[in-house]
């Protein structure tokens, strides 16, 4: 298992490994019994496309929960996040032609803290543009 | 119609205790794909200290939303709740969320403000054991779009 990065070894500027999440309807289906959230516009095409949205759309939360991996991964101990907060600044369709959408996500220290702290910032992307805003964490170091 | 300001602060009667389940944790790491093993293996979350498999950061979010229908379908507050859409949400925690945690959810109404002709409605929830250690406090922002339209 990776181990806590030094609070030593980074700087403003130091970059986190990105991630690429392909995102489907079953993810979607899956996201929903698994988090309790069976609002129908995140599985149902023809409802959703009724109120005005382009398709169905990921739930935000799990768009929220994809992007933070890239904290997670980087230390190793989930316990290590202190705070993290988002922005749902737009939605993230999924089309159901056999591709779905690729949410890109990636992360990258903005401020040095006390206690061995540090905040990172986080873009969240697909097709292009930015679906968070303001998605930042602030992370405990070694 | 604007909502009522005089329901900032207000404080709803807290949840019944949500038994956070291995299983529950497992099934939710696999939906967003994460399969890092404190999640997933007994042993792996042992090795770092940890008493029980440890739930991801947003987890908790599961049981938050659910308790949050006592402000959203308040009917006092008056929230139309078929023109509510997520605006921002927020985590800070204490530790992490592990099995076996019995969390009881206390919703406060911590801001009530009109923007752009939407209500916007900011729900804390502070998620303690049910031996009274606070373990995570969450921030919501939910918009209710265009009712001063309507």
């Amino acid at each position: 298992m990776t181990s806590i990065p030094k609070y030593a070894n980074v700087e403003v500027g130091t970059k986190l490994p990105s991630l690429s999440v392909p995102i489907q309807r079953l993810s979607l289906i899956k996201y929903a019994g698994a988090s309790g959230d069976f609002n129908v516009i995140h599985w149902n095409e023809r409802f959703a496309t009724s109120v005005g949205l382009p398709n169905v759309i990921a739930h935000g939360m799990f768009t929220m929960a994809a992007a933070i991996r890239v904290v997670t991964d980087w230390v190793g101990d989930p316990g290590a996040v202190v705070e993290y907060g988002v922005r749902f600044t737009r939605p993230v369709p999924v089309p159901d032609d056999g591709v779905g959408a690729l949410l890109e996500i990636s992360g990258e220290v903005t401020e040095l803290l006390d206690a061995h702290r540090v905040r990172v910032t986080l873009t969240a992307a697909s097709a292009g543009q930015t679906v968070l805003g303001k998605a930042q964490a602030v992370v405990q170091l070694a | 119609m604007a909502l009522n300001p005089d329901f900032i602060g207000r404080t709803y009667p807290s949840s019944e205790p949500y038994l956070v389940g291995r299983e529950k944790i497992r099934e939710f790491a696999s939906a967003i794909c994460d399969f890092n093993p404190v999640y997933h293996d007994l042993a792996a979350a042992q090795a770092l200290g940890y008493p029980d498999l440890v739930a991801p950061p947003t987890f908790a979010f599961t049981f938050v939303f659910a308790s949050s229908t006592v402000v959203i379908m308040d009917p006092d507050l008056g929230l139309d709740y078929t023109k509510v859409v997520h605006g921002e949400e927020s985590f800070v925690y204490s530790r992490p969320v592990v099995a076996g945690d019995e969390l009881v959810v206390t919703n406060t109404i911590e801001n009530i403000r009109a923007a752009a002709g939407n209500d916007m409605i900011t729900v804390k929830s502070s998620l303690s054991t049910t031996s009274g250690e606070l373990v995570v406090i969450t921030t919501m922002v939910i918009v209710a779009r265009g009712t001063d339209a309507l």
